[in-house]
């Protein structure tokens, strides 16, 4: 006989059954159940079997701290890994236990997971009779309460032994509190919530599940987990404890459990764990479990470490018909696949080690009682220090932490406790016992069967064989055996594991130590931690105001920070490759448009502006003319080009700036930086305004007569609108402007309206373009038309290692200011080495040889590794103008190498290259006023 | 996560924050009248105490403003805040090291 469900009792739902399936197998539990009570009251007491060494694992506790139970959930969603002991019961629910390791879904999970943001005066952890009583007497006073559990109600303990409060039995208490809570505007009890992180300033993370336990009833859209993230000003930490197991032979088998959870099953679940009971125990605690065990009708026999028992104990038992066998350890659980009875022996007085003659008792059920450890994991998370207490046999708080309160002895009491009776709270001094010697007879065959941590399958063996390493610290004999580093992070097996190294040693376990608790204190699914920012919602998208006409045309997307920028155009059947092709040959034969709009715009104004810019940029701003723009570069203090673009001047104390697409807000953020910390006594504001205007570029020798169509009123031709000047412009009917600038090399004017108007004004550039053939074209073309101009792209050509002068931009560096940023460094020796990597362009000896960006450059066709590297291939692409790929390229020295036969490496492929200016097309620049 | 006393916006949670370095280190009043060793110092090196340290914090996920603040680097604690430009306040067991 094992388990079984009793006829009446517990606190669950009777009339409300449900259905499950198990391994195949339909059974029914109650509301009210959880997985594992449910199986027990089915009989069902093996679950699965360990991961190392493939034992039979049942369940040994009834809560969180729960190291064998582990299921694999099939429906309503796969889920590896559970304790079968945290699974609220559900109609529908599916699964089976784990041999082994678990598996995650081979799908998307369908469910809502969110998260809630929380303020509280007082958070309250844990809703037994110390929580209840803490959050009851803050709401009273106004404050603003939280109160969290992880239980389906509130009541903690009260749920689990039948003890009463105030005269009342203690779920009728808490129901009490909890409808006094209920009433107060001021007060939120959240339940099937498990508080597992504590952080800085009273920050605290928590998750519900909130829909599991629902079944089909849960509301459609109802989030599945929620995350809390509570901040507060004091947490009282009212987690009650944890009872521990004790290391002897076979310690592990189905039907091994801790005394406390047996007790708990019988008296909220009305499940009988066993019929024959032995409960082995170093403490009182437990006798409370073995009386209403007997009262059930199991038979009991308590095997006591301690040579004596208190007064009180002794007549307790001896009324109830209990034998208690005092001074003797259990030595071995007897069985293969579960336990069917054990061997005892009288222990020596003072120590550990075994005396005398085997006793043997028959049993179906083995309780264990170690003692009990305080559940501080989130105290010790919020680093308060522990201390090992010789009376408990246990580590209790040992410092104060701001914040922090914990509910213990005297929160008890207040909560109505009697310490004088033995049976509900018994105190008595707890005997350090943590392992048992091996039996002598060899009846746990030839390997250690004493587990330390069952989960990770780690025997008293093989500790000592850690310890017998040389290893003196629990943190280093934690990661050598990995003890305590399973799915329940040593809840139970955490203690027990530095007793047993204490006790080899030879040395105390205060002395010895813990190892230190981190979050999560259980697992969450990274999902709870996801909350709805997944898929589309990962990520802000940002799209220009054009975007719905690139969707409409067909347009290839590429992903440059948050933007969503068009890469190519591709014709029906047409490849990358080919578009662009097409593309590049409109700019630089026709005409060609592109929507610039992510180009960083900031507006700089005030009466020091032009000042501001020239310290900004490394060349003179003040000296623009109004209606003008100048290409500007900026520095880093250390003289590394920083970021590139252009800046206008659009009246004497107002100027736009543009930037690179991925660096408009930091750009923005380095003015703000020099403006605020260094030179606050300059008269400069600066705003970004990259979203109010959209830019549209339009590209190539008959961009004239397209952008003279859409702006009348402005008179295009070279002589009246020069390269590098501003004109303000009706543009299809809409107040914009038109800039004369080119990152192609070939005439263009670069477009800006309102953003609301841009894609009118775009559509009437395509209608104004159609009869010259006018042609949109993507990032991929842009860059391909500025590389053969050997324009840099500040962060792909550059690294923040590069000058301008390295880059070859030292025309871009004034000589006659003072000082600007970056300008000292120009002079420091390593900036003037002549070495430096000089940006440049590489054509290969076979135009048809494409290089890939990244390739290594090398000096000969031979490789050998290692061999010295000259530089690498920034920017690689096929050129229609030139009829041949090229690239860009640092390479040390390059400037001096022009003609020089080079290699470029690329995964075991060398292209035999020429090294060329990085000017490949136009060089004398004659395309640019068409 | 930890809570920043923004002086502009009062206490906000430590990702709205950007970490600006050590504080009251002036750029040179004449760059080009210093020496290599004065210059690389000045872009280079910063002190690391244990202990109180003044440092520049950027609330750019609030504000946008920039102030310095003294910082217990064993504890993380902040000590004080205080605007661009004003002297660091004086704490017991501090001292300004530039």
């Amino acid at each position: 006989m094992t388990a079984r469900r009793l006829p009446t009792g517990g606190s669950i739902d009777r009339g409300a059954p449900l259905a499950f399936r198990w391994a195949g197998t339909d059974l029914t539990g109650y509301q009210g159940d959880t997985l594992a009570s449910a199986l027990l009251g089915a009989g069902i007491d093996t679950i699965g079997s360990s991961v190392r060494l493939g034992r039979p694992r049942g369940i040994t506790s009834a809560g969180t701290e729960e190291s064998t139970a582990l299921v694999q959930i099939e429906k309503p969603f796969p889920e590896p890994m559970l304790p079968a002991t945290t699974v609220e019961l559900a109609e529908g629910l599916a699964a089976r236990g784990i041999t082994g390791q678990g598996r995650l879904a081979d799908r998307d999970d369908p469910a809502r997971y969110d998260a809630r943001h929380a303020h509280a005066d007082l958070l309250v952890v844990g809703a037994g009779p110390a929580g209840l009583t803490a959050a009851l007497a803050a709401a009273r006073t106004g404050e603003r309460v939280i109160l969290a559990d992880d239980d389906i109600r509130v009541g903690g303990s009260l749920l689990d032994y039948g003890e009463t409060v105030e005269g009342v039995p203690g779920e009728q208490w808490a129901a009490g509190v909890l409808a006094e809570l209920a009433s107060l505007p001021n007060v939120r009890v959240l339940v099937r919530t498990t508080v597992f992180g504590i952080y800085d300033d009273g920050f605290v993370l928590a998750v519900e599940h909130r829909s599991d336990h629902l079944g089909a009833a849960a509301r459609p859209g109802r989030s599945r987990e929620r995350i809390w993230r509570i901040r507060t000003t004091t947490t009282v930490i009212a987690t009650g404890g944890y009872e521990r197991p004790i290391a002897f032979a076979n310690n592990d088998l189905p039907g091994v459990m801790l005394a406390s959870a047996a007790h708990t099953y019988l008296h909220r679940y009305a499940v009988l764990a066993g019929e024959s009971v032995v409960l082995f125990t170093t403490n009182s605690t437990a006798y409370g479990a073995a009386r209403a065990l007997v009262a059930a009708g199991a038979r009991l026999t308590i095997v006591d470490t301690r040579p004596e028992i208190p007064a009180g104990l002794d007549s307790g038992c001896r009324n109830l018909g209990i034998e208690v066998v005092t001074g003797h350890h259990v030595v071995t659980a007897l069985g293969t696949d579960r336990v069917h009875g054990v061997t005892i022996a009288p222990r020596r007085a003072g120590g550990p080690h075994v005396a005398g003659a085997s006793a043997t008792i028959d049993c179906d059920l083995l309780l264990v009682s170690g003692g009990w450890n305080p559940v501080l994991h989130l105290f010790s998370q919020a680093r308060g220090t522990l201390a090992f207490d010789e009376r408990l046999q246990a580590f209790v708080a040992a410092s104060e932490v701001r914040g922090f309160e914990l509910a213990g002895l005297a929160a008890a009491e207040s909560a109505g406790y009697d310490p004088a009776d033995p049976f509900a709270f018994a105190l008595h001094p707890v005997e350090g016992v943590w392992s048992i010697p091996l039996p002598a007879d060899g009846d746990a065959g030839g390997s250690d069967t004493r587990f330390v941590d069952v989960q990770r399958d780690v025997t008293v063996s093989e500790i000592l064989r850690a310890t017998g390493a040389g290893l003196r610290s629990m943190e280093h004999v934690k990661r050598y055996t990995t003890l305590g580093t399973a799915l329940d992070q040593g809840k139970t097996s955490g203690l027990l594991g530095s007793g047993v190294v204490a006790q080899e040693l030879g040395i105390s376990v205060a002395e010895l130590g813990t190892t230190t608790f981190r979050p999560p204190f259980s697992p969450v699914g990274f999902a709870a931690l996801a909350g709805a920012d997944r898929g589309e919602l990962y990520d802000p998208i940002r799209v220009t105001a054009i975007h719905p006409w690139h969707l409409a045309h067909g347009a290839e997307f590429e992903n440059v920070g948050q933007w969503k920028r068009p890469w190519y155009y591709p014709l029906p059947g047409e490849s990358l490759d080919e578009a662009v092709l097409r593309e590049s040959i409109a700019a630089r034969t026709m005409v060609a448009c592109m929507d610039g709009s992510t180009l960083g715009k900031i507006d700089v104004r005030g009466a020091d502006a032009a000042a501001f810019l020239d310290l900004l940029y490394t060349n003179l701003m003040s000296s623009l003319k109004v209606g003008s723009i100048r290409y500007g570069v900026m520095c880093g203090p250390d003289g590394m080009v920083k970021d590139d673009g252009t800046v206008i001047r659009l009246a004497e104390e107002r100027f736009l700036v543009t930037t690179t697409t991925g660096n408009a807000a930091a750009i923005l953020d380095w003015m703000e930086e020099w403006l605020q910390t260094e030179w606050p006594d300059l008269r400069v504001f600066a705003a970004s305004v990259t979203e109010q205007w959209v830019t549209i570029p339009v590209v190539g020798p008959l961009s004239r007569a397209v952008v003279q169509q859409l702006a009348p009123g402005v008179d295009a031709s070279a002589a009246a609108f020069p390269f590098m000047a501003t004109r303000d412009a009706v543009i299809a009917g809409v107040d914009g402007r038109i800039d004369r600038i080119s990152f192609s090399g070939e005439l263009a004017f670069e477009l800006n309206v309102p953003a609301w108007y841009g894609q009118a004004v775009w559509e009437a550039v395509i209608a104004a373009g159609e009869q010259h053939g006018i042609t949109p074209y993507g990032t991929e073309t842009m860059h391909v038309l500025r590389a053969e101009k050997g324009y840099p792209i500040i962060g792909q050509d550059t690294d923040g290692t590069l000058s301008p002068h390295d880059l070859g931009l030292g025309w871009a560096v004034s000589k006659k200011k003072p000082d600007f940023i970056g300008k000292r460094s120009f002079a420091r020796a390593e900036n003037t080495r002549p070495d430096r990597r000089h940006f440049v362009g590489l054509l290969p000896v076979d135009p048809e040889e494409s290089i890939p960006e990244g390739a290594q450059i090398i000096a000969s066709r031979e490789v050998t590794i290692p061999m010295p590297m000259l530089g690498h291939v920034t920017s690689g692409y096929r050129s229609a103008a030139l009829g041949s790929h090229f690239a860009l390229a640092l390479i040390s020295a390059g400037r001096d190498r022009m003609g020089e036969r080079l290699f470029a490496w690329s995964e075991g492929r060398v292209i035999a290259v020429t090294v060329t200016d990085s000017v490949l097309l136009d060089k004398e620049g004659t395309r640019r006023d068409g | 996560m930890q809570l920043i006393e923004c002086p502009n916006c009062g206490k906000r949670e430590e990702i709205e924050f950007h970490y600006g370095g050590q504080a009251h280190i002036a750029y040179p009043e004449d760059p080009a009248a210093t020496t290599d060793h004065e210059w690389s110092d000045y872009l280079f090196f910063r002190d690391n105490p244990k202990g109180p340290f003044a440092e520049r914090w950027y609330h750019g996920g609030g504000c946008r403003r920039w102030f310095n603040a003294v910082r217990d680097t064993t504890s993380y604690r902040f000590l004080a805040v205080y605007q661009p430009g004003e002297r660091m306040p004086a704490l017991p067991g501090t001292r300004v090291t530039r």
